[in-house]
């Protein structure tokens, strides 16, 4: 019953990133697209949480869906005629785009089939706080990079967010 | 099988009583309105003649929006005029899976945890469910059509991611004071007592953190004092063009949105569940005294607690509603980037310290 449920959820969250993700690239409304991208974003965490990563899944929703899709959604609000506006459809340049698809599949390909997966025999165990002993151990240093890097972000945002002395003059 | 049942019992009940309590929170509001307005209100909807004081409100009100006209406005994005309103009703409602509303309860063998779900990363799953609310607003101030609810809802995109940034750094002293992120251990450890006899409550250890989150998580529920994106009273907002049970659901999730809020100041803050000096087993006072009691007494105390709780920040956000006058857009811009954030970052700052100097 249980075993049962969680593939028929599995299934699902594969339809909803899948069909949504279909719907992101070919939809015409560029609102659409964004809007669509949200339930991608949320099938993803799903599929985190099948991999036991609860903290990943969790992250995920937050930072994505939470932040940088309301970001893109407020973009897209600020954008000029969004209510009539139509993004073209036609490809052009079969042969030159088939390149870079070709080496993205082999690429994607080569690891599905190289990568060394591992099975564990006890899913859901909370991944907190070993993720956080590990952040602050043996990965600390590109956890502080990372953070400067944010912190610099941050700082860069507030010096271009602020007045400048010209107009503070007139 | 039985833990399928058992679950599913607690979602259902979860379920009423979130959505039974929005409607009496409905009642509460023009009660309240009335009182702080010094008139008498709600009192004519009857049936038969019967009145109690008001309380048939809801009823008449759920039933007129069922009967208004469903109104697309002609121009508008059909479906996601019509997907809008569920998007915002889905998170108010979700919230309220990882908060405990009891210790266990024992039935004979059967032991049962008193909450949805025993996340590990309660606190981040709040965080995630509680940002997914900007979406119903901002949908349907765009799929309306309207300029105006379109400036509405840029206004509530503006402002709920602001106030969530502000949210997610009010709590972290208390996720350091507590060291976990599931909501049930945090309760828990609120049990205990300091200094043999003030409960561990987090208002006596965050008492700034508490002082930063609330107006916060008011800011996130977009009421009065920072219901610009709605703007019921003068700017129209991101619902006006929404009619019947369609605006019945905007209305309703911000009721939900009440009572989810104070679930989670009473859990965070104040203890959740938990009475002075109630173990497991029962009542045992700092000044010595000892009362055992059953688990079933035990559970029903910690029930009512929990719900006093609630009911008390609940009315206190509807007093709030009605004290204050809006915020002007820079002021509420101001008060999240210039005065919570900051006080935010050296609560952490300051808490972590204490903890230095506490634990060697």
């Amino acid at each position: 019953m249980i075993e049962l449920l969680s593939q028929a959820a599995f299934w699902l969250f594969i339809i909803v990133t899948v069909g949504s993700a279909v719907v992101v690239v070919f939809h015409k409304r560029v609102i659409y697209s964004a809007f669509a991208l949200l339930f991608t974003f949320f099938g993803v965490a799903g599929l985190y949480v099948f991999l036991a990563a609860d903290f990943l899944a969790a992250s995920q929703v937050l930072i994505y869906v939470g932040g940088i899709l309301t970001l893109i959604i407020f973009g897209v609000f600020v954008t000029a005629k969004i209510y009539t506006m139509t993004i073209p459809q036609q490809t052009h340049q079969r042969f030159l785009a088939l390149i870079p698809v070709l080496v993205i599949a082999g690429v994607l390909m080569y690891v599905l089939f190289t990568a060394d997966w591992k099975v564990i025999d006890h899913p859901n165990q909370p991944t907190t706080a070993r993720l956080g002993k590990l952040l602050l151990t043996t990965y600390l240093v590109p956890f502080e990079v990372a953070s400067v890097l944010l912190l610099a972000a941050l700082i860069g945002a507030m010096r271009l967010a602020r007045p400048r002395e010209e107009d503070h003059e007139q | 099988m039985l833990e399928t049942i058992i679950i599913l019992i607690k979602v259902w009940a979860v379920l009423i009583a979130l959505v039974s309590g929005a409607a009496i929170m409905t009642w509460v509001e023009r009660k309240e309105s009335a009182v702080m307005q010094d008139r008498l209100g709600a009192n004519r909807a009857d049936i038969l003649g019967f009145r109690v004081i008001g309380l048939f409100q809801p009823l008449a009100d759920g039933l007129k929006m069922f009967f208004k006209e469903d109104f697309i406005p002609d121009r508008a994005d059909k479906f996601l005029h019509t997907l809008a309103p569920i998007l915002a009703f889905f998170p108010a409602l979700v919230t309220f899976a990882v908060i405990p509303f009891g210790d266990v309860l024992k039935i004979g063998d059967l032991v049962i945890p008193l909450q949805i779900a025993k996340l590990n990363i309660g606190y981040l799953y709040l965080l995630a469910f509680g940002g997914l609310a900007v979406y119903g607003t901002v949908l349907a101030g765009y799929s309306s059509n309207n300029k105006y609810s379109l400036l509405g809802g840029l206004r509530a995109a503006a402002q709920m991611i602001s106030y969530e940034v502000c949210l997610g750094l009010t709590l972290i002293g208390l996720i350091m004071v507590y060291s976990t992120l599931q909501l049930d251990k945090i309760v828990q450890q609120q049990g205990e007592l300091l200094f043999g006899f003030l409960p561990v409550w987090g208002i006596f250890l965050q008492p700034l953190g508490f002082l930063l989150f609330f107006p916060a998580a008011i800011a996130e529920t977009k009421r009065v004092p920072f219901d610009l994106p709605e703007g019921e009273s003068e700017i129209i907002g991101y619902y006006t063009e929404y009619s019947g049970m369609r605006f019945g659901l905007f209305y309703f999730a911000e009721f939900v949105e009440i009572i989810v809020l104070a679930a989670l100041v009473s859990t965070l803050f104040f203890g959740g569940y938990q009475v002075p000096y109630l173990y497991a087993d029962g009542f045992s006072f700092p000044w010595g005294g000892h009362w055992v009691l059953p688990n079933l007494i035990i559970v029903l105390l910690q029930l009512a607690s929990f719900g006093l709780k609630i009911a008390f920040f609940c009315w206190l956000q509807v007093l709030i509603r009605w004290t204050l006058p809006r915020f002007r857009y820079d002021q509420l811009m101001r008060l999240c980037w210039v005065g919570i954030l900051p006080l935010a970052i050296l609560n952490i700052l300051l808490t972590g310290l204490i903890l230095l100097l506490i634990k060697p």
